[in-house]
Order: structure tokens, then C-alpha cells, then sequence
């Protein structure tokens, strides 16, 4: 075998070592798509209220709602049932347990987004935007962290300064 | 035979710790040899009679059935399954774990590796799956499982843990529960796919993108933020287990592996992967996987499964029959690298021997060890304690106990008080050779 040949054999022998590694090897098979496309999946949530859709809720809109499609699993006003309570927690979590909406979640918009994304469990993502505007004013509302009358929509919600917000430390910063 | 040791029954074997351990030397080919040398071991039989005449059992005296299409364990092994927490598809979580106690080796069966479900295992039509990356993107693209069959692919063996596997080690009193309650959230399989990387490099990656949002098409959209640094490191879109198309339980048709990190990170039935700025501060990253420490603050972005290692067996729920020798055998790993190391020791912490690691040992992966034990028939503390090859040593429970925190009344061997636990396990073993978790 020549030189060359030889050469040219460990060169493809390095190209299979690496096989996948590099998208010059790739065959190239996604499909473009327009964003308007992926629009009906693009559902997440910021904490800068980006992905927020137009809509309004007020905590008593919310109440009925959450009476009906909620309170069979996460109990009257929220206090827990087969689910998890939504309210009433102690002042602040400890291992015991007790995380909720007000001694823990450091971001109004995680509820819009959890919400809308996987409740009610037996029915995910069937609510109208109006319908998880009102539920998320209800529940900011229920934990006395916005007022009876406080309208939640696209501009109001991310401005919600949740209680315990900076009372968290990224474990592994040289990871991110 | 070359080796002297080996023709000589009457050398003793070698202690290196304290309450009956022996040098792992025993276990590489002159094994056998101390196993008889001991005198009480095995070799003198379970119930000290001689053996019986041997006879033709009935399976050898007609044509057997016919072999199956798949093939499924002996019935005699039917005792080897799961463990359900939600058997009636209650509304709430449900998870599977793995029964430690009763596998052996570093691959976990397809059918018994953990499975955690937010709302059931969905039936996904793969010919209907898709995979979308989008966000701060040169070209949003869409992949189907047929294109992602023609891409290369790579395998590779690993390890997916639960960021809360282990939790119960979390209560301030020990748990009286088998190793497969305790810390059967893990399981290590060799996965097979498309390296993510290279479906980043084709949508190309704004370079100011620091996060890429990952959503299933489960019921709940499991969604968690993950750095792109991990998506252009080792990633992968898994689409096989084990060598065959995964499991839905582990996300059929294809599911997100990050080698090493947080298993809910690893989402399920992944759907999408929008390049953002931003974390989404998605409801398991903000809520459920932050950890609370003892101060009130709370970890965020763990992401990490640091060194553990557990003894499986023996372990509860196993009895040791008689004293004699016995193989001390569990799993070590860390997310991090390979392991570099194991000490086992059964006398609480007091004295400790170096296992042997059984080949391969693969970074990220499970690694058996294994260590030869005489027990005397007295009580013992059973412990193992791993290294990985960044020098990060497995904790004492003291030690992390007094970083992270414990509760202050047992809770369910269910629940969660908080996660990625990973001191050591201490398993007491007692003179009728039952064997109990304590803390030591």
C-alpha cells in the first residue's frame, strides 16, 4: 500500500472514529419550518413575560374556574387533596416539605406557563388563555400576593414580584 | 496453573480491613481456592448434609415449549419486578423503581429500568412524532424518526438517576426499606442515537443562545431549560435502549440523554428544543427540582449527579444463611467522569479495603465492584464509599447531612424532602444475618 494510500485509509479510518460528531458528516434531513408553523407548540413561558398570548383574568374569574376543573384534586380553596396544596403553606419551606406558590416559586409567569401546559391533569392544555389568566390572577391572589382586584394579562403578570425570588444559588455556575 | 497460592488450599486469605474483609486478590481467579480455604463457606454446603444421588427433573423428560417471538424471564423470576407507587393511575406522579437487590452488572433491563411519568406513559404513533429545534436558530427544522434513522449514530453506555433517587436517606431517622426503595431511581443502559450536537450545528445556533428549552409530547409537555453548553458536548436524541427502540416508559420514540445530569432534565418524548437567552424557569426547574437547604436558600440548576455508590447486595430483605464467605457486590458512579475507586468496609467507617472494579468501567456509567467478605456470624456494618476521577469522594452522612440538611420526623419512604442525595449507605447485618438500613 502507497504512502498516500495509507494516508488517505487512516483519514477515513479518523472520519468513522468521529462519526456524528460533526455536521459535516450530517446527512442534512431536518425540514425547514416557519415559526408560524411551530406556533401551536411554541407555548413556553419567560420570566420576562415573553410567550405571554393577549388575554385578562381577575382572581374572582378564576375562583369559579378553579372550583370546577381544580378543587377535585388540589382540595377547597387550594389546600391540597390528591394533589399538591396551592395555598396555605408554612412561612417558609423546609425539608419537612411545604413548598408553595408564596414561600417558594421564584416566577409569577411559571404558573401561566404550568398551567396552560399540563392542567387540568385529566384534560391538559384544554383552557381558553382567558380562563389560565384568571386561574393564575387566583392563585397570586390566594397567596395574598397580588390584590382581590389585580387584573393578570401580558403586561401585569411578569411584573409580579414573587416573596422568595432571591433566595436561590445556582449550584454549578461553570455548568451554564 | 502457575500460580502457587492456588495450589496451596491451606494458605488463609489476606485480610485488609477489619470484621472479616478480604483483598480483593480473592476474587480474580484465585477465588475459588479461598472460598474452599475459609473452611465455613460455601463449600460445606447450606445445610452441612452431603449431596444426594442426582436425578432427571421432569423439563429434561419432554420437548419443551415453543420459543417465543419475545422472550421473557423464567416464570421462577417473577419476583423480579418493579416496584409501583401509583399502580392505579391515580392522578398524580408515577414511578417504577429498580429492584437493585436481584440484578447483577451494570445494564439494567430494558423492562426494569425506572421509569418517572407526570401523566402516564403516552402511546406515541411514531410515524407521527416530531422533533422541532427552533428559537435563536440560523433555520428552525423539523425531524421526523424516519430522517433521524439515516443520520450516525453513536452508543454509549450511561447512567439516568433521578435527582430525587435516594431521598429517603434525607429523613433524619434511618428508613427501614430495601435498597430498591431507596435508591432504585437510577438504572444504566446502552443508549443509542443521534448526537444533538450535530442536529445544532444543521439548525445553527445563535451564538448568544445560552439555553435550549426541552418539551416532551407527554401530557404535562415536561419542559426543562438545559445550558447548550451540555447540548454541544455529549448530548444525545436517544431513539434506542439496549439495542432496541426505547421503551415508552423511557420515552418511545426518542428522548433526551444528558450523560450524567438530572434525570427529569433527560425529557421524555422530546418534541422541541427552543434555543433561548433565557432559562424558562419551567415549574420543575423553579419549583420542584430546587433544592432547600438549612439556611432557607434554596440550590438552583443542580443539574449534577454527583458520586454515589450503594452495596446491593447483601442488602434488606437478604439474608445471610450461615458465616462464611459471601461476595460484597454494588454499583458506583458519578456524572462527573469514571469511577477511580471504591473502599468497602463492615465495621461502620472503622477500617476499609479497596474493592476490585469489574471491566468496564465507563465514565458516567454504572461500575460494579466487588469485594470478598468472611463474616464471622457476628454484627457488622456493611458500607461502600467511591472516588470518581475528578477526586471527588462520596460524602459521610454526617458530613452531608450537615451541608444539606435532614428532616426533623421520618417521612414516607415516598416522599421527597429534597434530592441528589449521595452519602454513603450503611447496611447492619445481624447475627441471624438479617440485614437492616442504619446510619453509621
Amino acid at each position: 500500500m502507497s504512502m498516500r494510500r495509507m494516508a488517505l485509509l487512516a483519514a477515513s479510518l479518523m472520519a468513522v472514529a468521529s462519526a456524528g460528531a460533526s455536521a459535516a458528516d450530517s446527512p442534512r434531513l431536518g425540514k425547514p419550518i416557519s415559526p408560524a408553523d411551530i406556533a401551536p407548540w411554541d407555548i413556553t413561558i419567560m420570566p420576562d413575560g415573553t410567550g405571554l398570548p393577549p388575554g385578562t383574568g381577575t382572581p374572582a374569574q378564576g375562583a369559579p374556574i378553579f372550583q370546577a376543573k381544580c378543587s377535585a384534586c388540589h382540595g377547597e380553596n387550594g389546600k391540597g387533596g390528591v394533589a399538591a396544596a396551592v395555598t396555605a403553606g408554612p412561612p417558609r419551606a423546609s425539608l419537612d416539605g411545604g413548598k408553595t406558590i408564596a414561600n417558594f416559586w421564584p416566577y409569577a409567569t411559571t404558573i401561566f406557563d404550568f398551567v396552560r401546559r399540563a392542567m387540568p391533569y385529566n384534560a391538559p392544555h384544554s383552557l381558553k388563555d382567558d380562563e389560565v389568566y384568571a386561574l393564575t390572577a387566583y392563585l397570586l391572589s390566594l397567596n395574598k400576593i397580588i390584590g382581590d382586584n389585580d387584573v393578570m394579562n401580558a403586561q401585569t403578570l411578569p411584573k409580579v414580584k414573587m416573596p422568595n425570588r432571591d433566595n436561590f444559588i445556582i449550584r454549578f455556575p461553570e455548568r451554564i | 496453573m502457575s500460580d502457587k497460592r492456588a495450589q496451596t488450599p491451606s494458605s488463609e486469605p489476606e485480610l485488609v480491613a477489619g470484621n472479616g474483609l478480604l483483598h480483593r486478590r480473592a476474587l480474580l481467579g484465585q477465588g475459588i481456592v479461598y472460598a474452599g480455604a475459609v473452611g465455613t463457606g460455601l463449600a460445606a454446603s447450606l445445610t452441612g448434609a452431603a449431596a444426594e444421588p442426582l436425578r432427571e427433573g421432569p423439563w429434561s423428560m419432554h420437548v419443551g415449549t415453543i420459543i417465543p417471538p419475545y422472550q421473557t424471564p423464567s416464570r421462577y423470576e417473577a419476583h423480579v419486578v418493579r416496584t409501583q407507587d401509583n399502580p392505579d393511575n391515580e392522578p398524580r406522579n408515577s414511578r417504577a423503581r429498580t429492584p437493585h437487590h436481584l440484578l447483577k452488572g451494570i445494564i439494567t433491563p430494558n423492562g426494569l429500568h425506572f421509569t418517572i411519568c407526570h401523566g402516564g406513559v403516552p402511546d406515541i404513533d411514531p410515524a407521527q412524532h416530531r422533533l422541532v429545534i427552533h428559537g435563536m436558530v440560523k433555520q428552525p427544522l423539523e425531524f421526523t424518526v424516519e430522517a433521524l434513522e439515516r443520520y450516525p449514530m453513536v452508543s454509549r453506555i450511561g447512567f439516568v438517576e433521578c435527582g430525587g433517587n435516594s431521598a429517603p436517606l434525607f429523613s433524619n431517622e434511618p428508613i427501614q426499606a430495601n435498597v430498591q426503595a431507596l435508591h432504585g431511581l437510577a438504572s444504566c443502559s446502552e443508549w443509542t442515537g443521534v448526537l444533538l450536537s450535530t442536529l445544532l450545528d444543521e439548525a445553527g445556533v445563535d451564538p448568544k443562545a445560552k439555553w435550549m428549552i426541552a418539551e416532551g409530547a407527554d401530557s404535562p409537555r415536561l419542559s426543562r431549560s438545559v445550558p447548550v453548553a451540555k447540548g454541544l458536548d455529549d448530548a444525545m436524541i436517544a431513539l434506542y435502549q439496549n439495542g432496541e427502540r426505547i421503551q415508552p416508559g423511557q420515552g418511545y420514540p426518542m428522548r433526551l440523554w444528558l450523560p450524567g445530569y438530572e434525570g427529569n432534565m433527560n425529557v421524555k418524548y422530546v418534541r422541541r428544543i427552543k434555543l433561548t437567552a433565557e432559562p424558562a424557569m419551567s415549574y420543575y426547574e423553579s419549583r420542584t427540582y430546587s433544592q432547600i437547604l438549612p439556611n432557607g436558600k434554596a440550590y438552583r440548576f443542580y443539574f449534577l449527579q454527583e458520586v454515589k455508590s450503594f452495596i446491593t447486595t447483601p442488602s434488606p430483605g437478604l439474608v445471610l444463611k450461615e458465616p462464611g464467605y459471601y461476595e460484597i457486590s454494588g454499583i458506583a458512579y458519578s456524572g462527573t467522569g469514571r469511577i477511580k475507586k471504591v473502599l468497602v468496609s463492615a465495621d461502620g467507617g472503622q477500617s476499609w479495603g479497596e474493592a476490585a472494579l469489574q471491566d468496564p468501567v465507563l465514565p458516567k456509567a454504572f461500575t460494579r465492584f466487588r469485594m470478598p467478605w468472611r463474616w464471622s456470624g457476628g454484627p457488622a456494618i456493611l458500607q461502600s464509599r467511591a472516588w470518581d476521577e475528578s477526586g471527588t469522594v462520596q460524602p459521610t452522612r454526617a458530613q452531608f447531612v450537615a451541608l444539606r440538611g435532614q428532616t426533623t420526623k421520618p417521612p414516607s419512604v415516598l416522599d421527597f424532602p429534597s434530592q441528589h442525595f449521595n452519602s454513603i449507605t450503611s447496611w447492619a447485618v445481624d447475627a441471624k444475618g438479617g440485614v437492616k438500613h442504619v446510619y453509621a
